[in-house]
């Protein structure tokens, strides 16, 4: 099935909530709605299930105008982000109660019940009820009960954000796999830029109700239309200062003084923003082109096996991603290293005009 | 064993509690043991009786008929206040200024002291003067709770339930909110029927407030004692005297101490005893259901 999404908009006592969608997603698509909290995710999501009627725009389902059409009757499913099960009822009957209403055959529910809980490796707990569950198992099941039906839309709505760590990637690891083969549009909102990448698939960014770019997954991160969507697609976000860019060499507002590189060739002398990537910052020469930028460290926060060090430049802030656990003095002076060749470049606007060339792809090792 | 002295001062930490307990409930409670086992005349004069006064109390035909009462009494208030409190409950609107009207409306009848609550049906329902026992007679239907067993206990049921089914509401009110958005919504995508989404979503999570709603009126309506005697004060005949009642008579009125001990220790029993049934088929009916 395709959704199209046509100038769509929903207000709710003046305030806009979405502001003209436009957006087509295909048969058999993976795509991530990456957006900050209160971007309008769980918004659009509703409008795109019908639970909401658009205050303009239109809903279409392969075509077909949708948009006055209750949910009831739309093939729909959703996973929220609170595991929602019927509580008295087993994981059996869980998995089985849209099949139900559906009013199928006693032997076809029994036989699509059992391979969906297999494929969520829930089989094991079919007679259970959901209160006797952890938390990966209950999402599980609301998951179970979402695919099951083959609907044609399935809407999962920050389906982890409320699982541990673990279970959390468990359940990420193996949702690809769920899709995958599937005919189904998958909408999947997350506000977490590293799920949007594991995931992959398309990614459309959200941000204040408004669509800012919508692409295959990588392609977005790599080319963040605006400076908007490289802050909402990064964590840590992305490094951004003002410069002017005077033919061979950048000088950064905060002194910094950098050769130009080849991929910015294109731009005309002038001011520009310039970006760079937390992980594309060192306290380690890498290369001899690196340029070197004395900052002092302002705080160093451990995260997982990495160190994120916050460091002042003459008034600029940047965050530097540094791989391995380091510990730095507070107010001491590091010597951070920059690589020209990593810079985006945007305009007074925020509008990307110049980005790094993406690393090679790596062979498929899967096969 | 290690060789750390063992420190008592835990015991100083329970003291309060201990103490509080026991001049709350051990001692006016073992008062009563003391008295329903003596006959007791003066401070220096008293026998022990035995279970003398136990015996004569099961054997008293008053007690029978007030424990058949009071049985039946407290059967029909659970019958009907539980699923008329669920009922109002689910009609009220959930969000909006209509809400704070609709909890103060609920709030008045919870609010007027019991004594006060006899006293407006006592007017209210008089066949000569009040506004209910009037039109109940324009209606063509003979009605005199001052005269007629049956009114009168109809009467005090009505009562109870003007009175009491506010406290199911709210209690089922604050259920139905604690609910998350996304159920229903579940619900609506899965096609799910008002009824499937009542009896599979509502009633389950219900269970716990239920819980406390059906053992608050099982134990009140039970002990039920102010409302009935400023109503009926217990007539006519006997219809409305209700175990409470007939133990303040027998306590207070006759002076009868010994058996009216006795009658309190049998009287704590049944409801400890029913009270613990009710928890325990609620708890294991819908096991699980509480997440």
């Amino acid at each position: 099935m395709t959704l199209e999404l046509d100038a769509v908009s929903r207000v709710v006592g003046g305030e806009t909530h979405i502001d003209a969608v436009s957006l087509r997603l295909e048969p058999g698509s993976f795509n991530v709605l990456l957006g900050l909290t209160l971007a309008g995710k769980t918004t659009l999501m509703r409008l795109m299930a019908g639970l909401d009627k658009p205050s303009s725009g239109r809903v279409r389902m392969n075509g077909v105008d949708v948009t006055d059409v209750p949910v009831r009757k739309r093939n729909v499913a959703m996973v929220y982000q609170q595991f929602i099960n019927y509580p008295s009822l087993t994981v059996y009957d869980n998995i089985a109660s849209p099949l139900r209403l559906a009013g199928l055959s006693k032997a076809e529910i029994d036989r699509r019940v059992r391979a969906e809980a297999e494929r969520l490796h829930i089989d094991h707990l079919l007679d259970r009820l959901p209160g006797e569950l952890s938390g990966g198992q209950q999402q599980r099941t609301a998951i179970a009960r979402a695919l099951v039906r083959d609907a044609e839309l399935v809407l999962l709505d920050e389906p982890l954000v409320n699982l541990d760590y673990k279970l959390r990637e468990e359940l990420r690891a193996d949702m690809r796999e769920l899709f995958a083969r599937r005919r189904a549009v998958v909408v999947y909102a997350t506000t977490d830029p590293r799920e949007a990448l594991a995931l992959g698939g398309n990614t459309a960014v959200l941000h204040q109700g408004r669509l800012l770019q919508y692409g295959p997954t990588l392609e977005v991160y790599h080319r963040p239309a605006s400076t908007e969507v490289a802050y909402v697609f990064a964590d840590p976000p992305m490094n951004t200062v003002d410069g002017t860019l005077t033919g061979p060499a950048i000088e950064l507002d905060d002194g910094t003084r950098l050769p130009s590189a080849p991929h910015l060739s294109g731009l005309a002398a002038g001011r520009y923003r310039f970006g760079i990537r937390p992980s594309h910052l060192s306290v380690r020469r890498l290369s001899p082109a690196q340029a070197e930028v004395p900052a002092t460290v302002e705080i160093a926060e451990i995260n997982g096996s990495e160190t994120y060090l916050h460091v002042r430049h003459n008034g600029s802030a940047w965050v530097i991603q540094q791989e391995g656990i380091l510990d730095f003095e507070l107010g001491a002076t590091v010597t951070v290293y920059l690589d020209p060749a990593r810079l985006f470049a945007f305009d007074r606007q925020g509008r990307l005009l110049a980005a790094p060339t993406p690393p090679p792809p790596l062979p498929d090792l899967r096969a | 064993m290690d060789d750390k002295p063992i420190n008592q001062k835990a015991w100083f930490l329970v003291l309060p509690v201990v103490v509080t307990v026991a001049f709350s409930a051990v001692v006016p409670l073992m008062t009563v043991v003391n008295y329903s086992v003596q006959d007791i005349f003066d401070p220096h004069t008293r026998y022990f009786v035995g279970t003398e006064w136990f015996e004569q109390i099961l054997h008293d035909s008053r007690l029978h008929g007030a424990l058949v009462r009071q049985f039946v009494f407290s059967l029909s208030v659970l019958l009907i206040e539980i699923p008329l409190g669920i009922g109002i409950a689910l009609t009220m609107p959930r969000r909006g200024r209509w809400v704070s009207v609709c909890l103060v409306l609920l709030a008045l009848p919870l609010l007027v002291p019991w004594n006060v609550v006899g006293t407006i049906w006592q007017i209210f329902a008089r066949p000569d003067i009040g506004l209910l026992g009037r039109a109940v007679n324009a209606l063509g239907i003979p009605y005199n709770y001052t005269g007629d067993p049956t009114d009168a206990w109809v009467t005090v049921l009505v009562m109870d339930v003007w009175h009491w089914t506010s406290l199911v509401v709210l209690l089922c009110y604050a259920g139905l909110q604690a609910i998350p958005d996304a159920f229903y919504q579940a619900a609506r995508i899965d096609g799910a029927s008002r009824w499937a989404v009542f009896r599979y979503i509502e009633l389950p999570k219900l269970r716990g407030v239920l819980m406390i709603a059906i053992l608050l009126r099982f134990m009140d309506s039970f002990m039920i004692y102010a409302e009935p005697f400023v109503l009926t004060g217990g007539g006519p005949g006997s219809a409305t005297t209700f175990l409470s009642q007939l133990l303040t008579t027998m306590a207070v009125g006759q002076f009868d101490l010994g058996p009216a001990a006795a009658f309190s220790l049998i009287y704590f029993l049944i409801i400890l005893l029913f009270s613990y049934v009710f928890y325990t088929a609620l708890t294991h009916l819908g096991r699980g259901a509480n997440r």
